[in-house]
């Protein structure tokens, strides 16, 4: 060990993460952050893929958190081997398509693999893990039961330490070497959260991310049953990039098995999926201030003449008797028709991803 | 200091890609060479400088104009910088 104990700290940008790094800072030990971006992140996309007016920009707050630690945080692209904790959980899901015990694992032993026994993103290796997991906090993941089967399954066994909550769970090796005092760390559990808020406030932070739903997208009902729509419709559960972040943008609806709309809700979603018209088809109203809308799927004539007029509906022409639109191919040819706006009563409720 | 200019292209991507691209490109630049990334996702008017101040590296200038977004790094070898 080096002389000053070294500790990687998953950081995800809520107020759980940043207490267990700053307990940990506050007793001397040398503190970096990590993040993993999977793809499903609700940090980020989202905010840049829609419009925001408000006076305050937005931030990732896991470079916020960051920034009040004083620490750096390294950003680690882990879409590509998510892939197999999406598809293949050990642990299943919960509620939707979160597989959160298995994440946590892999997050985990990511962290021991690159910061532990590699000093690849480092002059020098790190000590032991930090997450702000709490005991009960989640019904997935959180757990009394999960607590240890994370620690044995990341790989980091007992160089794993959850300062919030330690007081529940065994001895770790930094607390045993004494590289932290454990009469310092806390003993939280359950769902409440005044107890991270007090020391929070104890340790003189005044703001922090409270993210509604969590930090990840596959907690969502709707954006879970978009990405099982999405696997259903190809017969496979292969995905891409792309695939996962068109989900976040616009209105999904299918009308037909073979194919789907998206149409934006506002103007930053209809730049947004404006940069993918060089690979699906697409409809924006010429007529009248519409959205955008790209095809995902292998329409008919008909298919498209009622696209057009789905499209047509969310338009400001939707109460007129004669909407023009255009429908633009990916090989740069088109066409234009006029439709009738569908009639809000004409959607089928099962048409909406 | 090196005078060397690299440029990264991270047009197309969202937040927080140019910033994780940013950081893979960085690792393997020398202290002092300057990094010009350019960008469509306006988030990176926020998170490239946030990263650079956590990474001790110095931001140059940040502008958006238009559809793009232009930053400019020097990279700083120091004990923080990744």
């Amino acid at each position: 060990m080096s002389e000053q104990p070294r500790a990687v700290a998953l950081i995800s940008g809520g107020l759980d993460s940043m207490l267990a790094a700053r307990v940990v800072m506050d007793q001397g030990v040398h503190v970096e952050g990590v993040n993993f971006f999977t793809g499903f992140c609700v940090e980020g996309h989202t905010h840049a893929i829609r419009e925001h007016k408000g006076p305050k920009p937005k931030r990732n707050n896991a470079l916020w958190v960051a920034e009040q630690l004083g620490i750096p945080l390294h950003l680690i692209d882990v879409i590509e081997e998510y892939k197999d904790v999406l598809l293949n959980p050990k642990h299943g899901y919960g509620a939707n398509m979160n597989p959160c015990l298995d994440c946590k694992i892999f997050m985990v032993k990511k962290a021991r693999e690159l910061f532990i026994e590699s000093s690849f993103l480092s002059d020098h290796g790190f000590d032991f893990i930090i997450t702000g997991e709490v005991v009960g906090q989640r019904p997935k993941s959180q757990r009394k039961w999960t607590m240890p089967v994370i620690a044995s399954e990341s790989g980091a066994n007992d160089r794993l330490l959850r300062p919030l909550s330690a007081h529940n769970l065994p001895e770790t090796l930094p607390e045993r070497e004494g590289w932290v005092q454990r009469d310092k760390l806390f003993g939280f559990s359950g769902r409440d959260r005044k107890p991270q808020i007090a020391l929070a406030k104890s340790l003189g932070f005044e703001d922090w991310a409270q993210p509604a739903g969590g930090c990840c997208f596959l907690t969502d009902a709707n954006y879970s049953n978009k990405l099982v729509d999405l696997w259903k419709s190809r017969g496979n559960r292969e995905y891409e990039l792309d695939d996962i972040i068109l989900l976040k943008v616009g209105r999904h609806l299918r009308p037909a098995p073979h194919f789907k709309l998206i149409i934006g809700r506002e103007q930053g979603e209809n730049e947004y999926l404006r940069g993918y018209a060089y690979a699906l088809p697409s409809i924006e109203c010429l007529s009248h201030i519409g959205p955008l809308c790209l095809i995902d799927g292998d329409p008919s004539d008909a298919d498209l003449e009622l696209a057009a007029a789905l499209v047509a509906r969310y338009s400001q022409g939707r109460d007129v008797e004669s909407v023009t639109v255009e429908v633009r191919f990916p090989n740069k040819t088109g066409r234009v028709i006029h439709v009738r706006p569908v009639a809000a009563e004409d959607i089928a409720a099962d048409w909406w991803v | 200091m090196s005078s060397e200019v690299e440029e990264l292209d991270a047009r197309g991507l969202l937040c927080p890609l140019p910033v994780i691209r940013t950081q893979d490109r960085v690792r393997s630049l020398a202290d002092g060479v300057e990094l010009i990334i350019t960008a469509t996702d306006p988030g990176v008017m926020q998170d490239i400088p946030a990263w650079c101040r956590v990474h001790g590296h110095v931001l140059l200038s940040a502008e958006h104009t238009g559809c793009l977004c232009v930053v400019r790094l020097r990279v700083i070898r120091e004990k923080n910088a990744p």
